[in-house]
């Protein structure tokens, strides 16, 4: 593993104007909840409003409705890093050793990118999609053979990981400004997608890399996260006992795992998992009713190490949903809005202003707290 | 008096801040900003040793930290503001014609906020007051959680205009001095275990009469007349200390 650190400094605008750092992440959501599948440029252009949020080392993007032609299939996107070419191609070809025992792969190709905007060292991206070959005595779930296979690539095969891996949907992420990253996959003419969610900045208290910026994925479930998740330790250690490993080198990771086990593998539903991740202090459990004061205390013993302190504010991605959390005494700011169909989640409103000036609700949701949106009509093409 | 115009749009805050910089000293006593999305730190940088004084009016989303360290000048959003507006200002008026986020008025020591709708988080975190100068933040909606947080000093006032009821928890933690007025009611548990819940008397009808009739001035489309809201029962939230951790470290 090299640990050369790779700062890029390069600025979007061509006027050097901000020598100071004045950062703190940025997270913007969009959903168009009729279903109706829209281009990234919209998203870019509010993410790069809160260009000063950022540092250039962290941009990515969760795409909702974006593979309708292979609606069925898992879309997994691999990154092959490593010093060379032959490095990233020799980690390509173990993970296709990997992928050709376990899965049937329908369709492949390098995911294309804009080589004009100038990433640095950019890995090697290549998407498959794929149906698990489950032994038909087996009683492992589908998801459960997928996470655990993703897992095995991840911490087993060098230079390879699965930053992406749910159905009709995909992430795209790297080192550089958010609107960089989503110039150089070229998000605003290439992909159309009812659900977007997007991150800038970098990984929390780790260097820069490819594939520790944001979102963080399993399936089809995206973290985008501002913020710092203190209790990453005692999460990670829980989280392990349930085979999730955590190989990303920082924080948020914890977050996507955590919903993963929450909501695919216990199928709570996201107001219970909001009071696990934050949870009411216990001087207010102690005013609550006799029947909420035993529910919060159980949740709080079952299933405190999954308690997700320090701050932040996140915006969940699942197929259909999109959701909006902070941390229960909001030290991280979110901002939610509706416009007809469109519901917005930011960490500032004027980037959702920006691109839609007309607002019907704009409103910051309570800490701990979750906002969710959902599809009114998933229209059957896109599901 | 000269008067001039910025159009905001695609412009950078510093560029901007710069532009009302050379604006303030070449003699402009208005200036109208069109849209403005999320430029920070509008009307920070305008001290001036003569103590020159300019009416901002901005028209958008303000960007966070409006009006930070704000030395005397006038400040009018028409639309919302974000975080931080009125950090650490120093005298002046900020009048947000609708909503402010987080932090409003954080570590505020002079001049007045008037914002007509609600506001998040932490309002007036830190807010103190010394020998003449008193801020003063009133808020036509309800705060969220942590309202007056380690308060040291200045007014604030709460309006709750729509009735919808305080709903707010941790208000006045950590505070040791100042005073919260809140039109309507508040639980003990929704407060700091320092704050005291008292009733209004004459001397605190005299201070909310005058800052809600300055509100009042600031926003005539109000639906309650002043009449009617300074009939409200309002509480009045203070420190039962001046050092509440005076004897934290002392054994």
């Amino acid at each position: 593993m090299e640990f050369w650190i790779i700062m890029p400094r390069i600025r979007r605008r061509r006027r050097e104007l901000y020598n100071k750092e004045i950062c703190a992440c940025s997270i913007f959501g969009a959903m168009n909840r009729d279903g109706d599948r829209f281009t990234g440029e919209g998203v870019m252009k509010a993410i790069a409003n809160m260009h000063v949020r950022g540092n250039g080392l962290g941009g990515g993007f969760a795409a909702y409705g974006i593979y309708p032609e292979h609606r069925d299939c898992y879309a997994f996107h691999l990154m092959f890093t490593g010093p060379s070419l032959q490095a990233k191609q020799a980690a390509k070809r173990e993970l296709e050793a990997f992928l050709s025992r376990r899965f049937d792969v329908f369709f492949d190709e390098e995911i294309p990118t804009d080589e004009a905007v100038p990433v640095k060292d950019p890995p090697l991206v290549w998407r498959y999609f794929v149906l698990p070959r489950i032994d038909p005595v087996s009683e492992e779930s589908e998801g459960d053979y997928i996470v655990r296979s993703i897992m095995e690539v991840n911490a087993k095969i060098e230079n390879a990981y699965v930053f992406s891996s749910g159905k009709n949907m995909g992430c795209f992420k790297g080192v550089g400004y958010p609107e960089e990253i989503g110039e150089y996959f070229m998000l605003d003419r290439t992909y159309r997608a009812h659900t977007w969610t997007v991150h800038g900045r970098f990984p929390t208290n780790t260097q820069a890399w490819w594939g520790g910026a944001h979102p963080f994925s399993l399936l089809d479930t995206t973290i985008v996260h501002n913020g710092e998740i203190s209790s990453y330790g005692t999460n990670r250690w829980y989280l392990e006992m349930y085979g999730y490993a955590c190989t990303l080198q920082t924080d948020t990771e914890v977050i996507a795992y955590a919903a993963d086990l929450l909501m695919r593998r216990q199928r709570l539903p996201i107001e219970v998992v909001a009071k696990i991740l934050a949870p009411p202090i216990w001087n207010a459990i102690d005013r609550m009713p006799e029947r909420e004061r035993r529910l919060f205390t159980t949740l709080r013993m079952v299933y405190g190490p999954l308690l997700m302190n320090g701050p932040f504010a996140v915006i969940i991605g699942q197929t259909g949903r999109m959701i909006g959390l902070t941390d229960r005494i909001r030290l991280r700011p979110l901002t939610a809005a509706t416009n007809g169909e469109m519901f917005y989640i930011s960490s500032e409103e004027a980037s959702i202003r920006l691109i839609s000036p007309h607002l019907d609700r704009v409103w910051t949701p309570n800490g701990g707290e979750p906002v969710v949106g959902e599809l009114y009509s998933m229209r059957k093409d896109q599901l | 008096m000269m008067a001039a115009q910025i159009d905001a749009a695609d412009v950078e805050t510093k560029e901007l801040n710069d532009r009302l910089r050379e604006l303030l000293l070449s003699g402009a006593k208005r200036v109208s900003i069109r849209n403005v999305c999320g430029q920070r730190y509008i009307g920070t940088r305008l001290y001036t040793p003569q103590g020159l004084r300019m009416d901002i009016e901005v028209f958008g989303t303000a960007g966070n930290d409006l009006a930070a360290f704000l030395y005397g000048h006038r400040i009018a959003v028409h639309g919302n503001a974000q975080d931080g507006v009125g950090n650490t200002m120093d005298a002046g008026e900020v009048v947000v014609r609708g909503r402010a986020g987080d932090v409003l008025g954080f570590s505020m020591r002079g001049g007045e906020i008037y914002v007509r709708d609600g506001c998040g988080y932490r309002a007036a975190l830190h807010m103190k007051e010394y020998q003449g100068k008193r801020p003063v933040l009133v808020i036509g909606g309800r705060s969220q959680d942590f309202l007056g947080e380690y308060m040291a000093g200045g007014v604030v006032i709460v309006l709750d205009l729509a009735g919808e009821r305080h709903d707010a928890h941790f208000i006045g933690t950590g505070m040791h001095g100042g005073v919260i007025y809140l039109r309507g009611s508040v639980e003990q548990s929704q407060v700091g275990d320092q704050v005291e819940i008292s009733p209004v008397d004459e001397a605190d009808r005299a201070v909310l009469a005058e800052y809600v009739t300055r509100f009042m001035e600031r926003f005539p489309e109000t639906e309650m007349t002043k009449e009617e809201i300074l009939a409200s029962g309002f509480v009045r939230l203070t420190p039962r200390s001046r050092r509440p951790y005076g004897n934290l470290y002392a054994y």
